[in-house]
């Protein structure tokens, strides 16, 4: 029989042993990511499907204004740019939290949760390696876009990068949320429709939002309830280099307060695993 | 010597059904600890309470003298757990899913790597490290996710009906090995069974009845006690005692 000491390990945890678990959990993230191809497939052609053809249909239809942050009339492919890209963060956020519900029922969510690191900073290590995997979806399509024409500032990818961590972090936070509140696999189908087709459409991704005004007052109260409208809009100020205030304000504080419920309904003794009155999870 | 575990007048209910009722145990370093138990017994409860899947709801639960409820980190770094279920990740390999363990308890890089081939050769699994785990028989799964749960050096190991489905060498290579690591590295090891040819007469024992504690002590006591000869029998009167009371 090996070695393995069995000395009694120091209390606490240092600062590097930390960042090997960070590591650890981004490390499995990007492993999944690799072992289904499909899901990366499935990631680009969805968005690269609506700029491709609904954008070039939409084209002659409607007619986009000059509205900050463009400041000339722009083509109806680079105002839905931005709402793609964010449909992919919440495809992404969707389907990571789809993976925690089939790892819980699988069994593998176990050995994340017995860690003995605090609960809260699994469950943000999660959500860190899971924006990280959207960040590399939205810059695929990005090259694609701007190969098709899509007009974008050359330092577009860098002035991106913290509004995509930062809506990646609230998408996925959601779908942790949810995650948490689904007691089964099946039931999920219905939380995509309930969720992903609502946020997506009652926004600013497909048309702005004076055109909704227009037409309809109330969904144009629904979307700018929407925090989805926000994560767009922050995402589309930031290709152009520019800083939406309030689109940053309401994502932070909705992605706090997402995450702090995830990490709650997570918590063993607060838990919503137990709440429900089931078996062990 | 600190008790590997030490459990005091545990109680839980899911919503209004009570699932265990006062029970109390000790594993103590270097022994095999059995808890004997029918399904619905309360064994799987009784184990997501000691690796905090649940939070206690009343009584206490120490791992080496860590309180799970107020240090669960010292706690659970210290425990090794086997669950009933398969908990492998079937699209990793067998050494991704055991480094990726080793990070979730701060062990990375080389000493990762290094614990991972010795917990593998331990088990005999050393050739299977490159394969999926998905291409694993069931009996070969669960002697990784054995050298899983020791890759962190636990002085505790839990297993939860971990022989369930397997065929019977399978079985006995998991038994043979649990036991050795009781033996030679003096790991306090708590198993719950249904299964009494698992069980052996110097072991600790629990017996288990609709969350209830039955008995407790060495398996030759609790038969002794029982007044019979086996511990078949014993459990048998143990728990049909107990259904006879109930119903009456």
């Amino acid at each position: 029989m090996s070695d393995l000491t069995l000395d009694a390990p120091a209390p606490g945890f240092t600062i590097g042993q930390y960042l090997i678990c960070l590591r650890g959990i981004m490390w499995r993230e990007g492993l999944r990511f690799v072992h289904q191809r499909e899901h990366f497939v499935s990631a680009l052609v969805r968005p690269l499907v609506w700029l491709f053809i609904f954008a070039a249909g939409f084209r002659q239809i409607l007619g986009v204004s000059i509205i900050p942050p463009y400041e000339t009339y722009v083509l109806y492919e680079d105002y839905v740019t931005p709402g793609l890209i964010a449909m992919i963060q919440l495809f992404n956020g969707m389907q990571s939290s789809l993976s925690m519900v089939y790892d819980r029922e699988m069994g593998n969510m176990r050995m994340l949760l017995v860690s003995p690191f605090p609960r809260w900073f699994l469950l943000i290590s999660k959500l860190l390696a899971s924006t990280t995997v959207s960040i590399l979806q939205v810059f695929a399509f990005l090259i694609v876009a701007t190969l098709w024409g899509v007009d974008l500032p050359p330092w577009a990818f860098l002035t991106v990068l913290p509004a995509l961590v930062l809506v990646g972090l609230m998408l996925g936070a959601l779908g942790m949320l949810l995650s948490s509140l689904i007691k089964q696999l099946e039931n999920f189908a219905g939380v995509m429709n309930f969720v992903i087709f609502p946020m997506f459409f009652a926004s600013s991704a497909l048309y702005p939002l004076w055109l909704v005004q227009q037409s309809s007052p109330v969904v144009y109260f629904v979307c700018r309830l929407n925090p989805f409208t926000y994560g767009i809009e922050l995402i589309r100020f930031s290709l152009y280099g520019k800083l939406n205030i309030v689109a940053l304000i309401v994502v932070a504080v909705v992605t706090t307060v997402f995450t702090v419920g995830a990490i709650l309904a997570y918590d063993p003794a607060r838990g919503l695993l137990v709440r429900r009155g089931g078996g062990p999870a | 010597m600190t008790a590997a575990l030490s459990v005091e007048g545990v109680s839980h209910a899911y919503g209004t059904r009570r699932v265990l009722n006062d029970v109390s145990l000790t594993v103590p370093q270097g022994q095999f600890t059995a808890v004997l138990g029918l399904n619905g017994a309360g064994k799987t409860t009784l184990l997501s309470l000691i690796t905090r899947l649940f939070d206690t709801q009343s009584g206490t639960i120490s791992v080496l003298g860590y309180r799970i409820d107020r240090q669960p980190g010292e706690a659970l770094r210290r425990l090794g757990v086997v669950f009933q279920a398969r908990t492998l990740d079937m699209d990793l390999s067998v050494m991704e899913n055991l480094l990726f363990h080793a990070s979730l308890h701060g062990i990375g890089g080389r000493e990762a790597r290094r614990r991972a081939t010795e917990a593998l050769t331990d088990v005999d699994m050393a050739d299977r490290a490159r394969d999926k785990a998905r291409n694993l028989s069931g009996g070969q799964m669960r002697r990784v996710e054995i050298a899983r749960a020791l890759l962190h050096a636990p002085r505790l190991l839990v297993l939860d009906e971990p022989t369930v489905g397997l065929d019977i060498a399978s079985k006995l290579a998991i038994v043979t090995h649990v036991r050795a690591l009781v033996r030679d590295r003096g790991v306090g090891v708590l198993w719950t069974t249904h299964l009494l040819d698992e069980i052996e007469p110097s072991d600790h024992l629990l017996v288990l009845h609709k969350g209830r504690s039955m008995a407790r002590g060495i398996v030759s006591d609790v038969v002794a006690t029982a007044g019979v000869d086996t511990l078949r029998a014993a459990f048998a009167s143990l728990t049909e005692g107990a259904g006879e009371r109930e119903a009456a």
